[in-house]
């Protein structure tokens, strides 16, 4: 069987995954192990009027108690957001102060103020207790909204009206001219709901300073180590880059959540310094609900505008994004140009207009979760098509179908440029995989049992890979993002891939290695997949936005490509051929049309112990390589959702649901199904049970899985997948990528299948039982009154 | 979170006005409470040990008494810190209205609380400031009776 690109090669990793094996930060323990435990503030807004360390120092165990202003007089530099994005006015973004441990000021629940060291982590535990830290309240706002109005609370003296920025895209003067001008307007406010990551594994860093070397180690639970090991060094001052070894082992899942550097990291590594020794901090559950950073979080309202042949002429979008206390790293981008780009969905519209204001909230930083600004944007559109064929009364199918993208490329009024794409394709394949002509038996098959069946779409696309690093750059990135791939071969001719992408769940371990086998034809055992450490790979960027097949596969192609010509060269060499002329597949190096053959071990040998190599070249063969990608990728796909109701209880059940995806080439079908799978049931969660609520104090109601609602197998379907490609022609290997696609085009397919059953439009998410009750019974009431 | 009552107390309202100004009876009547000392008039500190769903700890604290009409209303406020639990804040608009010999006792209660308390029993506050006020009531209606019948 083969176990190249295309096959169902079961993951290599989860030998170790399945039977407990897997070595998490959190199993790791260096010598002399001590433990960290923090302090947090127990309100959402207050200034910190006195800190006594002392009880708490005099406890059993207990190492160091350190705060805020022993870290920012040790140089410790703040907190940053590593894109910059400014006001339409070209004012640069308001970025309030963010220290790792607070100085002056608390600005939500769990801000971290003090760190103690000691023994064991009980004994941190109870010494966190004893620290007494008098706080003056203040007011807090939880809501963007309110958070702009007059009298509103302030956050930061950075930020007038806790206003971060007020961004534009598109044109709005023919935006408006467009929509005043159209036969039809539909208009709808939007409210995307704020949700907790939720990782299996919660986050944790072991930092060790070893004082004779000056070096610092850290181990955490990074999606993206180099990047993590860069901002500690430029610009939190830890630490030169060549003093600080960064390790991401085994991470359990991050969704975004694991991009960014958190206080804790920095705090851990100071800490580490002060103590002269290793410091260790896992997260509790509590402690994730409150500190990781949150997603979406979004208030829109969004005017579209048809001719009189239903053709969309215009869209304009207002958004309120809340970016809670502090700016995240990557805050600025998620809600501008993560989402606003996207807001063309798969359509030809001509004019488009998006307004976004950013905003301070006494609430845990927001920023990207699984999808990452494309779920509000999909989530939008989606249901804005929806409902105007309902209100324009036409078939969303054919609405959709007349606006369509067919021609590609296809430049949108607001930057993307979309390479490739069949929109109809996926859009036919999965209408009759869910038989959605059908349903009007179903509907009445379904009422006769009392419930309401109900069905909805959405058309979907997304853009992955995010890059390429100069365009990226021109729009305020910090960072390129390219990727680095070294490919080693061993003198036996086995192989080791080291990649900056980092799998913390992707499966990597064996895609990549499927890549190798492909291109050798050698046994997948073979190929060993290196990532996550900064002194064995040099640099990379890691692990976000569905970029590690696109990108950082891409990067392992290219250096392939360098270790097969040299690798043919060598074997030209030795069997006294033409370079042309030699072919490598199963393992074997051959001279086309000849019996001539070498093991590919023979040629690696050859290679390492250069005793016959052509003239001049050197001994060896390894290969690097860096790949910076001309486009973003474009994966789209069409789902559909079929609910039943029960009108007596608002209970929803999905019975259906349908995922066809246009990735490009797919390297392990298995692994991709089960992101669709992963990334559906995510957007299952959002669409019907998932919320993080803060109360108008700022305190976090949803901190523990008894009050936020996980989805549970129970909740989802055995879900319908197909696939139709399109190959991407802006990478090597076609790839589009599907990591975030199933979290992207979810949630507006259930939206619009529960507001189709239940024939009330007005819907919000999670769509839990209490509230589909009541919007059935608000129409029920209404249609009853007319 | 607001919650209401009323109860009935089998004494003068006289004798119950007094009763609610008296640290003894209060600190016996507080559940939980371990301690409660007068700092100055109407001030005391106290010590109550509180379990909010799965979260149990001990607040010390600051109760006052205040808005004082006599013999007819006040505030008793109460203000505590439960270390890691968080802290809680809120207190109980007290009327008193002559019912024949017995007296009418109206309340109203307002509890806020933050960090660990709100975090994990938030869903609880309303059962449990339920459960702690008929609680504190029904001990003082007890109270009243023994002192009425001595």
């Amino acid at each position: 069987m083969s176990e190249g690109i295309g096959a169902r090669v079961t993951r290599k990793e989860d030998k170790r995954f399945i039977t407990g094996h897997g070595r998490y930060t959190d199993d790791i323990v260096e010598q002399n192990q001590t433990y960290a435990a923090f302090v947090r503030s127990p309100h959402a807004h207050a200034e910190i009027l006195s800190i006594d360390r002392d009880a708490a120092k005099a406890m059993p165990g207990v190492i160091d108690v350190l705060d805020g202003k022993q870290l920012t007089g040790d140089g410790i530099g703040n907190i940053i957001c590593g894109w910059t994005v400014n006001s339409k006015d070209g004012t640069p973004m308001a970025m309030g102060a963010w220290s790792a441990l607070a100085t002056q000021y608390v600005r939500y629940v769990g801000d971290a103020v003090v760190i103690v060291v000691a023994e064991t982590q009980d004994q941190a535990r109870e010494a966190a207790e004893a620290v007494v830290i008098d706080y003056k309240e203040l007011p807090a706002v939880v809501s963007a909204v309110e958070a702009l109005q007059d009298g509103a609370p302030q956050l930061h003296p950075e930020a007038p009206n806790n206003q971060i920025f007020d961004w534009e895209i598109g044109d709005e003067a023919p935006t408006d001219e467009a929509i005043a001008g159209a036969a039809h307007v539909v208009e709808m406010d939007f409210t995307n709901n704020r949700l907790s990551p939720n990782p299996m594994e919660p986050r944790s860093a072991i930092a060790t300073y070893n004082a004779i070397e000056e070096h610092y180690t850290l181990y955490t639970t990074s999606q993206n180590p180099h990047v993590a090991r860069l901002i500690l060094s430029a610009f939190y001052q830890v630490a030169p880059e060549h003093k600080l070894r960064v390790i991401a082992p085994d991470v359990g899942g991050g969704f975004g959540s694991k991009i960014y550097v958190y206080p804790e990291e920095i705090a851990c590594l100071w800490a580490s310094m002060k103590t002269n020794g290793s410091v260790k901090w896992t997260s509790d559950r509590t402690e994730a609900f409150l500190t990781d950073a949150h997603g979406r979080d979004h208030v829109s309202t969004a005017k579209i505008g048809f001719d009189k042949d239903y053709k969309i002429v215009g869209l304009k979008v207002d958004t309120i994004a809340n970016l809670g206390a502090y700016m995240s790293l990557f805050s600025s981008a998620t809600p501008t140009y993560l989402y606003a780009t996207l807001l063309s969905g798969q359509y030809n519209i001509a004019n488009i207009h998006a307004n976004v204001c950013t905003v301070y909230t006494n609430t845990v930083p927001v920023d990207a979760y699984r999808g990452a600004g494309r779920p509000e944007a999909s989530f939008l559109i989606e249901r804005l098509i929806e409902t105007s064929a309902r209100q324009l009364g036409i078939s969303p199918v054919e609405l959709r179908r007349k606006n369509f993208v067919t021609e590609f490329p296809h430049q949108t009024p607001v930057i993307m440029a979309y390479d490739t794409g069949d929109f109809e394709a996926h859009l036919s394949d999965a209408m009759k995989a869910a038989d959605w002509d059908g349903i009007a038996a179903r509907k009445a098959e379904a009422e006769s049992r009392g419930k309401l069946r109900g069905i909805g779409m959405s058309c979907y696309i997304e853009a992955c890979g995010i890059a390429p690093s100069a365009a990226v750059g021109s729009l305020g990135a910090g960072v390129g993002l390219w990727e680095s791939a070294e490919v080693r071969v061993n003198p036996v001719g086995t192989i080791e891939i080291l990649t900056g992408s980092h799998s913390h769940g992707q499966g990597h371990e064996t895609t990549f290695a499927q890549l190798v086998c492909d291109r050798f034809g050698l046994p997948i055992d073979n190929v060993q997949v290196i990532h996550g450490d900064t002194d064995k790979v040099q640099f990379g960027m890691g692990t976000y936005g569905s970029r590690s097949g696109a990108v950082g596969m891409s990067a392992i192609a290219k250096a392939l490509d360098k270790v097969e010509a040299k690798a043919k060269k060598i074997a030209a060499h030795l069997m006294e051929a033409d370079e042309g002329d030699i072919v490598i597949e199963n393992g074997e190096v051959k001279v086309a049309g000849t019996d001539k053959v070498l093991g590919w071990h023979e040629v690696c040998l050859a290679a390492y112990m250069a005793h016959n190599l052509p003239e001049g070249m050197e001994p060896g063969l390894k290969e690097g390589a860096f790949y910076d990608p001309a486009n973003f990728t474009f994966p789209s796909g069409t789902y559909i959702c079929e609910v039943e109701v029960d009108p007596e209880t608002g209970t929803t059940d999905i019975v259906q649901f349908t995922a066809v995806d246009d990735f490009g080439v797919i390297i392990n079908p298995m692994i991709v199904e089960g992101q669709v799978h992963g990334g559906l049931a995510q957007g299952i969660g959002q669409a019907m049970l998932e919320h993080a609520i803060y109360d108008d104090n700022g305190q976090l109601l949803t901190a523990s899985y008894m009050d936020y609602c996980m989805p549970r197998a129970d909740n989802l379907p055995s879900f319908t997948i197909g696939h139709t490609t399109t190959a991407c022609p802006s990478n090597p290997l076609g790839i589009k990528g599907c990591g975030e696609a199933g979290a992207i085009g979810s949630p507006p397919a259930i939206i619009n299948a529960i507001t189709d059953a239940i024939g009330n439009n007005n819907l919000s998410m999670p769509a839990t039982p209490q509230k589909v009750w009541a919007a059935y019974n608000a129409a029920s009431t209404k249609q009853a009154a007319e | 979170m607001d919650i209401g009552g009323e109860y009935l107390v089998p004494a003068s309202r006289e004798i119950v006005w007094e009763m609610l100004n008296d640290p003894e009876v209060l600190a016996q009547c507080i559940p939980g409470c371990e301690e409660l000392e007068a700092t100055a008039e109407d001030e005391f500190t106290a010590k109550v040990v509180l379990k909010i769903g799965p979260v149990k700890a001990k607040f010390s604290g600051v109760v006052t008494l205040s808005d004082k009409v006599h013999p007819e209303s006040y505030r008793l406020s109460g203000e505590g810190k439960g270390g890691i639990a968080g802290f809680a804040k809120g207190g109980a608009n007290i009327r008193l209205e002559e019912s024949g010999s017995d007296t009418k006792l109206t309340y109203e209660v307002d509890v806020q609380v933050g960090g660990k308390i709100a975090q994990l029993g938030s869903r609880l506050i309303a059962s449990t400031s339920k459960k702690l006020a008929s609680k504190f009531f029904i001990t003082f209606c007890e109270v009243a009776q023994t002192r009425v019948s001595a």
